[in-house]
């Protein structure tokens, strides 16, 4: 089991929020990431923004354009998170796509997310075919290659969390990442047949907007993810979004925590 | 190496959501490539439909005016629709068909490969959604309109540059979200595996029926054959057959737009580099982050930053040539062949002509070269005039 996944087992359960890195801008970010940890966040999954992010509805899409107008780039997300982590231990997590990581040039990418304290990296648009494109830098440098399930894995289930490194980020529906009033996939079922095969803990993400949402998910898995609705609040607030999203994270931990009741 | 690899290039770099329909297109496909009332079917709705096999016209004047090597003329612009993206799509929808899919949706640049998707939709009684980028829609308005009377709903793009590269972030997108009853008829040789190889199988009539026309008309292969190249689909059509036959020269031609050296270009082979991107390892415009860069041109169709996997291949063995051809020199082309043999080529089709107006004067008199029309230019005839100062609307 990696380090990312010791950790999180530590916790009952996980509750990820996810933000656009540089989003409306590198200070903000770093605030929020410790803004967050203070919230009772159990990770924080990071944008690297990608200027046609295709797994990602419109709240994100914006964000990504936003961070990049803003002057925002790989090396500067690097910089940052080397300046945050002499404040936090916080699990950090890169969600990016194929093309940033591999022009960056796929062994410095990683050798830098090691060198600065990144623990894992989700790449939607590298899936389990093609995972050999990342695998060999992320063994090198111990950066757990987190992989997606989806509603429509399948028969694929099994193989790809028999793989999983870090933890296994469930896809609650089909389409792409935004908030969803209804979730209707069979997510007890992906996670049994995920943990058949595998302790790394499993989490489910895409849609989740509110409390008892999240609840919901985290009762049928080990968490919840939540992106957009993040995004959208600091979209709203701009450098002044550290306390609504703090607030805001503080209850969906609470409710993540208390989903069994 | 994974599947669908041309060199280095090529692969299935999409998001989980959509693996397991590309894999179940991957099973269909090889299914029906080894059926031959598959292909029986197509050949029928090619040569009955589409109007196919294409002409092969020698233009006299043409080759007399510019005084060097023989030009012949590939009348994909013939075709049903008016240009070669008809092939592909037959092949597509028929795929389809047999897969038991309802809905087929498409991206469009220039609006051909939309309207021939709606084209064929509406001949097989499936419904049709078009991605298109908003600049493109006002820029193709007619071609637009045509598609809705042809029953497709166009879909204006508005994210990103809003044009090619965003049409197809959005149907892919959308294929994401209603992935079990929906086809994706992706219009050239790129994407994940296995559309750059099917679409290529659906194009590659235009090099056969080349090599037979020519074989007829002249007893031997050409020097040199020439097409445009965005995604790259006429291209790789009319290359494919040739490949083997190394004394036949292939020459792909890129949008400069107003030239390689500018920001305003799509000429990804002269200025790009390796990058992942739109489901495929190839050729990208791209900054030095590996954001994809917004590219120009004047041609809508060409209007795309990568190219297909299998001509980044061709590129890196040295088999094929790629050169670039500015706006001006295409607008030149267009305007030569309108008034020399009475053809209005399409925009992206005068790309090639640009270039082979270039080569014939250096070559003798001996040698003949075969130019892909891939498509006729009544769609752009507005925006020429506004090129060239008219203040001509649809």
């Amino acid at each position: 089991m990696s380090k990312l996944a010791g950790v999180l087992k530590q916790h009952k359960k996980i509750f990820a929020p996810f933000i656009t890195a540089g989003d409306p801008d590198l200070e903000t970010t770093k605030k929020l990431i410790l803004a967050m940890e203070e919230a009772g966040a159990t990770l924080v999954e990071l944008g690297i923004p990608f200027s046609d992010p295709m797994a990602e509805g419109p709240v994100i899409q914006e964000a990504d354009l936003r961070a990049l107008s803003a002057g925002c780039t790989t090396d500067k997300v690097f910089d940052m998170i080397r300046e945050v982590r002499k404040e936090t231990d916080i699990p950090l997590v890169f969600l990016t796509y194929a093309n940033p990581i591999f022009h960056y040039g796929t062994d410095r990418f990683y050798a830098r997310c090691a060198e600065v304290g990144v623990d894992g990296t989700i790449v939607p648009d590298v899936p389990y075919e093609e995972r050999e494109e990342l695998e060999a830098a992320c063994e090198k440098y111990g950066v757990d290659r987190i992989t997606m399930i989806a509603p429509t894995s399948e028969d694929r289930i099994q193989e790809i969390a028999r793989d999983a490194k870090g933890y296994v980020y469930i896809v609650s529906s089909l389409g792409v990442t935004g908030v969803r009033s209804e979730i209707t996939t069979d997510i007890g079922t992906i996670y049994r047949k995920i943990r058949e095969v595998t302790d790394t803990p499993a989490a489910v993400g895409f849609g989740i907007s509110t409390p008892k949402q999240a609840a919901e998910m985290a009762r049928l898995s080990d968490g919840a993810i939540v992106g957009s609705a993040i995004v959208r609040i600091v979209a709203e607030y701009g450098r002044d979004s550290v306390t609504p999203v703090k607030e805001y994270v503080k209850r969906m931990v609470d409710a993540v925590n208390h989903c069994g009741e | 190496m994974t599947k669908g690899r041309y060199g280095i290039h090529g692969g299935q770099y999409i998001p989980e959501t959509l693996m397991n329909a590309v894999l179940e297109l991957e099973r269909a496909y090889e299914q029906y490539k080894q059926d031959e009332t598959f292909w029986e079917e197509l050949r029928q709705l090619y040569r009955d439909y589409a109007n196919r096999p294409s002409m092969l016209y020698y233009a006299e004047k043409m080759t007399k005016d510019l005084g060097g090597a023989k030009i012949y003329l590939k009348r994909e612009d013939l075709n049903h629709t008016g240009a070669h993206k008809i092939n592909n799509v037959l092949g597509q929808c028929l795929l389809a068909k047999r897969m038991g899919k309802q809905h087929v949706i498409a991206e469009t640049g220039a609006g051909q490969h939309g309207v021939a998707t709606a084209t064929v939709a509406a001949l097989m009684g499936m419904e049709c959604t078009v991605y298109m980028g908003k600049e493109d829609c006002e820029r193709q308005a007619l071609n637009v309109f045509r598609m809705e009377l042809l029953g497709a709903k166009v879909v204006p793009v508005t994210t990103g540059t809003g044009t090619l590269k965003d049409a197809v972030n959005e149907a892919l997108r959308v294929w994401t979200a209603r992935v079990q009853d929906t086809y994706y008829v992706l219009g050239s040789v790129m994407g994940p595996h296995p559309y750059p190889e099917m679409v290529r199988d659906f194009q590659k009539v235009i090099g056969e029926e080349v090599r037979a026309q020519l074989l007829e008309k002249e007893g031997r292969l050409p020097d040199a054959v020439i097409a445009c190249v965005g995604g790259g689909s006429n291209a790789m059509g009319l290359f494919y057959d040739f490949i083997p036959d190394k004394e036949v020269r292939l020459i792909g031609v890129e949008a400069a737009g107003e030239g390689v050296d500018t920001e305003r270009t799509a000429a990804t082979i002269a200025r790009g580099s390796e990058g992942i991107f739109h489901g495929m390892k190839s050729l990208f415009l791209q900054d030095e982050y590996g954001q994809i860069a917004p590219v120009y041109s004047i041609s809508a169709g060409l209007d795309y930053p990568g190219i297909g996997p299998e001509h980044a291949y061709l590129h890196d063995i040295g088999r094929a040539e790629y050169v670039p051809a500015t706006d001006r020199e295409s607008v030149d082309a267009f305007l030569y062949l309108s008034k020399t043999e009475g053809i209005i080529p399409a925009v992206e089709s005068a790309h090639a002509l640009a270039y082979a107006m270039k080569l014939a004067p250096t070559l003798a008199k001996d040698k003949i070269i075969v130019v892909n029309l891939s498509g006729r230019g009544d769609k752009d005839v507005a925006a020429i005039a506004r090129y060239l100062g008219r203040d001509l609307h649809e």
